[in-house]
């Protein structure tokens, strides 16, 4: 890879999509851009390189940014945050929105769903408590291909095994030669959509809470606090943030302030959020 | 914490103990229910990762077993086998099995695992 290409990729990757592409990160474009340039018929990646400095179809740029995503994800990925919408945001959100009995849930940069679908799981799990309710948990993310699994719910054994009780695995999944299905009662529980964080969020409507987890990271912090303040106008005033374990607001922006007691959540810093005493004096009581 | 491993390959048992040591717990080994048996009536382990077809006596009649004896804190049982159906794995969960590996394995799954069953914290990482 010539510094030249690097500069090219690197560009079109911080435009398109917010990912930051460090020199030590490099040697990935080779590996993951030979498929690219093969599908779309360039013999090197010269080639692909010269197609992308003229005019290039749109498909292939995507094809280059997604292939260039890390889409590392799994069942209750590092379980605490998930343990906290069960016993803490959930039962808020039952008690607050009892009158227009109605709940939107956002994972934005889902991958391949693990993430939107343990929380539909645990949703599930309270099923009673939320007749006649209308629950929606959007799922978007940037690329296609890893949408299209998400959708189709299908796991390897070794998807499954990581972070999925097996209690829920023989609850919520059914058995196929290849690996496991998630079932339908909570496959279709999710919609799912192409969306790139980096566009405007309008249209996506306004949600009780918003998952934004492991994708920051991989942005600048310029990006990071401008996807931040436009997930902001997005959420209820008493909406909920919740961020990935190594990602935080604090010195990104001033919007959002972390809600004490409850790592990884956010609330908008506007408002005064119940959970914060709520949660301050649990812990008093504990 | 000590964990058991019962499974009757050494190799398998040695790619195990290797996991379950890193993960911080002390290892004792068992060749087959039998043993293990043997082993938890002297001295009962936190936890055990369990094979299900071994000589002598499998896993499943050893978890049977091992379920009925009164008085003692009861470690936490892994199956960590093969068979990967769901028959099995219902069976396992009956028995009292409080999780279930279908190998092949690597040391997130048993991490993740571990953590399920509450001998492990989960971390914060990204
Ligand atoms: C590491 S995964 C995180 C998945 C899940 N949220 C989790 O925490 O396990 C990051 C995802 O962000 C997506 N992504 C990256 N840039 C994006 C952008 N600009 N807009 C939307 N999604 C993006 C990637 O495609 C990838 O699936």
């Amino acid at each position: 890879m010539r510094i030249t290409d690097f500069e090219l990729y690197k560009d079109i990757l911080i435009e398109r999509s917010g990912l930051t592409l460090s020199p030590d990160k490099s040697y990935l474009l080779d590996s993951r851009l030979t498929p690219v340039a093969k599908k779309w018929g360039y013999e090197t990646m010269d080639a692909l390189s010269a197609a992308l400095r003229g005019v290039p179809e749109p498909g292939l740029v995507d094809d280059v940014v997604e292939a260039m995503t890390t889409n590392e994800t799994s069942f209750f990925r590092d379980k605490r945050p998930f343990d906290t919408f069960q016993e803490t945001l959930l039962p808020y959100m039952i008690e607050t929105r009892a009158r227009r009995k109605s709940l939107r849930i956002w994972s934005a940069a889902c991958s391949s769903g693990q993430e939107p679908y343990s929380l539909s799981m645990l949703i599930n799990d309270i099923e009673q408590q939320l007749a006649g309710w209308r629950i929606e948990i959007t799922g978007t993310d940037i690329s296609r291909e890893i949408l299209q699994k998400a959708q189709a719910g299908e796991y390897s054994q070794f998807e499954v095994q990581r972070g999925l009780p097996i209690q829920l695995l023989m609850k919520f999944f059914e058995q196929h030669e290849s690996g496991w299905k998630i079932k339908d009662e909570i496959r279709k529980t999710v919609d799912y959509k192409y969306f790139n964080l980096l566009d405007n969020m309008a249209p996506l409507g306004v949600f009780d809470i918003v998952y934004c987890r492991n994708v920051l990271i991989y942005f600048d912090e310029k990006t990071k606090a401008d996807v931040l303040s436009r997930i902001a106008q997005q959420l209820e005033p008493d909406g909920i943030l919740c961020l990935g374990g190594a990602e935080t607001v604090l010195g990104i922006t001033d919007i959002f302030k972390p809600i004490p007691g409850l790592r990884g959540v956010y609330c908008k810093s506007s408002h005064t959020h119940a959970l914060e005493n709520k949660v301050s004096a649990d812990v008093a009581q504990a | 914490m000590i964990c058991m491993v019962v499974d009757d390959s050494r190799v398998v048992r040695k790619v195990a103990k290797r996991i379950v040591q890193d993960t911080g717990f002390e290892c004792v080994e068992a060749e087959n229910g039998k043993e293990a048996y043997e082993l938890c009536s002297q001295n009962m382990p936190d936890a055990i990762l369990l094979d299900w077809n071994m000589p002598v006596m499998s896993g499943i009649e050893f978890l049977e077993k091992l379920r009925q004896i009164e008085g003692v804190k009861q470690p936490k049982v892994i199956f960590c086998t093969t068979e990967n159906d769901v028959e099995h794995i219902q069976r396992a969960i009956n028995a009292g099995a409080d999780e279930y590996i279908m190998k092949p394995f690597d040391g997130d799954i048993i991490a993740s695992k571990f953590q399920q069953v509450g001998l492990l914290q989960a971390q914060d990482k990204a």
